[in-house]
């Protein structure tokens, strides 16, 4: 009964929060008050017609389409060298790939904006793709990785005995085998990349800005329940992919059987 | 059996600094059944992938039909092989995991049809074509990597202790299988194992592997009955070998009072040490002392069923193994004495 007690308590305290912000987004009066005094879509409207909003959400979509395309091969490989290469300092190697998980996101930023400036890309896209596939590159080397190592090399050796080329092993047999860590690594890159802040902050400008950049400078400058309206359909975006993801390809089969 | 299909001259390969193949020459013939057997470790799995092409050898030359393939990638050698965890693709149905090989070679879908459904015939998998390799047994897997290594038609079929994964029962019943097949679609055959009895059921000729070389090289019979040194003579079938001295050249002193005339043929120098090797299943249990019998002590006993495994040390300390078949001519205790008949025709004289 009091283990029971404890759960609840830790759920609330997760959910809570995620509550408020969504019971706030329907809010009809201006003011970021709990609980709300009636309810409205107006600040849903306000979102959707906002042309800031509409530039950064474009920006989002485009960064993160890049960055994971970007990333999802480069990790691959990383995943793939890491696993199979005869490397020296193999454990050096991989800690540097994964590094952008434990570094701060301040000092991270800072680093591309020092970078930036001395390269005078300052107001550039790609300097923001760049950040973005360094930033999702850990998750998508360590998924895939796992899916190497789930990955019996007698299978490779069986295709090249069977006359199939390096190529047609790696396409035939290698990245269909790899499927799950591709998909898992791809989802937590786009979620990692949609809602990626600090980094960004330091390296957009309001015409490259993405939009959790885009919501804070509202934040700043407004206090209505837009940016609760707005939280909202991020919350719900981010959950149907985790959920689609989980359902229909197996998320959670890729991580149990490590 | 003119030329060989398969030669390896002089291979040797080393993994760092430890050397698995140790200048190895060894040629296979058309429609031979050849064995490699010994025990992990002895080079037999690196000598199947050197053959295969999967790893390179650090000196000598490995010819296919007369041809060097050396430095050849595998995809070019158009062998067959069959890997002991099967290696089938989980996402490819057995159709198409059959058809893998005829699909890298550009045959046409009519043909690829036609040929893995008479491949399936052959392995008597037809109607699983749709199935995923996980929803076959073992056994149903295992011919599935027969058909997929065969559909082809290559040269020679390589298998990699395609038996060891298969429980007793089944084992025996696809060695049986294994046998048929190979024999019906007549093609030359390396298999790899370290289990002497599937070695000695299943092949033409063995060859009986340590240490990174082979140690004999003969005909099942010839192996079993004539073992060229006493690695051989142990690792087929459990033999006891016993050291003793030459008195004459047909006569070995075992141990006092046990003095055993070896067959004609053997010229034996005087004085010299002399090895010899007996089967289990050759010696008897004598009811008392006698002509050819050497007094022992029971060491060890192990109740078998049909047989038990008696081990007896001789006066002199060397041990004794004897197959006891049931039921047993005098009661078995351990610590008791007894007497071992052992036949002067079935020792063997090692080198």
């Amino acid at each position: 009964m009091s283990l029971r007690l404890v759960v609840l308590a830790l759920a609330a305290f997760l959910t809570v929060p995620t509550v408020v912000v969504i019971a706030v987004s329907f809010n009809p009066t201006a003011i970021l008050s709990f609980p709300p005094a009636g309810f409205s879509l107006r600040w849903y409207v306000n979102v959707l017609t906002y042309p800031q909003f509409q530039r950064a959400a474009l920006n989002t979509v485009l960064v993160t389409a890049w960055a994971v395309a970007l990333a999802l091969p480069i990790g691959t490989l990383a995943a793939l060298a890491l696993e199979r290469a005869r490397l020296r300092g193999r454990n050096l190697w991989a800690a540097a790939l994964l590094s952008p998980l434990v570094v701060p996101g301040v000092a991270a930023g800072l680093g591309f904006l020092i970078l930036a400036s001395s390269l005078g890309l300052l107001r550039s896209r790609s300097v923001l793709i760049a950040a973005h596939v360094a930033l999702v590159l850990p998750f998508v080397v360590r998924s895939v990785w796992v899916s190497v190592k789930n990955l019996d090399p007698a299978l490779e050796r069986a295709a090249a005995s069977l006359g199939a080329t390096p190529w047609r092993v790696f396409r035939r047999v290698t990245l269909p085998l790899l499927r799950p860590g591709l998909f898992a690594g791809a989802l937590f890159a786009v979620v990692v990349s949609v809602n990626e802040f600090v980094v960004s902050l330091f390296i957009s400008t309001r015409v490259t800005e993405i939009l959790p950049v885009a919501m804070f400078t509202y934040v700043v400058n407004y206090t209505d329940p837009t940016i609760a309206a707005l939280s909202t359909l991020f919350i719900l975006a981010t959950f149907l992919a985790v959920w689609v993801a989980d359902r229909y390809l197996g998320l959670g089969r890729v991580f149990l059987q490590h | 059996m003119a030329r060989p299909v398969v030669e390896l001259q002089g291979c040797t390969k080393d993994y760092g600094g430890v050397r698995a193949v140790d200048a190895l020459d060894l040629a296979i013939f058309e429609g031979e059944f050849l064995s490699l057997l010994g025990p992990s470790g002895c080079g037999k799995t690196t000598t199947l992938s050197l053959i295969a092409g999967f790893v390179e050898p650090t000196a000598g030359r490995i010819l296919i039909d007369g041809e060097d393939v050396t430095g050849r990638p595998a995809h070019l050698r158009g062998l067959g092989v069959v890997f002991q965890s099967y290696a089938l693709f989980p996402h490819l149905s057995v159709f198409e995991n059959v058809a893998f090989g005829l699909r890298e070679r550009r045959v046409p879908a009519a043909e690829i049809g036609r040929r893995v459904n008479d491949a399936l015939e052959l392995v008597r998998l037809d109607r699983l074509g749709r199935q995923r390799p996980a929803e076959l047994s073992g056994g149903m897997q295992q011919r599935v990597a027969l058909a997929r290594a065969l559909v082809y038609r290559p040269r020679v079929v390589l298998l990699d202790e395609p038996l060891a994964a298969l429980d007793k029962k089944l084992r025996e019943g696809m060695r049986d299988e294994l046998r048929a097949i190979q024999r019906s679609v007549g093609i030359t055959t390396v298999f790899v194992t370290h289990d002497q009895a599937e070695a000695l059921g299943l092949s033409d000729r063995i060859a009986v592997m340590g240490r990174g070389r082979i140690e004999q090289l003969g005909a099942p019979r010839e192996i079993y009955e004539r073992p060229a040194n006493r690695f051989v003579a142990d690792f087929i079938g459990a033999s006891t070998v016993l050291r003793g001295r030459a008195v004459a050249r047909d006569l070995v002193a075992i141990a006092p009072g046990l003095t055993i005339r070896v067959a004609a043929g053997e010229a034996l120098r005087t004085g010299e040490e002399v090895e010899l090797a007996i089967r289990p299943e050759r010696v008897r249990l004598a009811g008392g002392p006698g002509e050819g019998t050497a007094e022992a002590r029971v060491e060890g006993l192990v109740y078998q069923g049909s047989l038990t495994e008696v081990t007896a040390r001789l006066g002199d300390g060397q041990r004794v193994l004897v197959f006891v078949t049931e039921p047993a001519p005098v009661r078995l205790a351990q610590g008791q004495i007894v007497h071992l008949q052992l036949p002067p025709d079935a020792f063997m004289v090692l080198a």
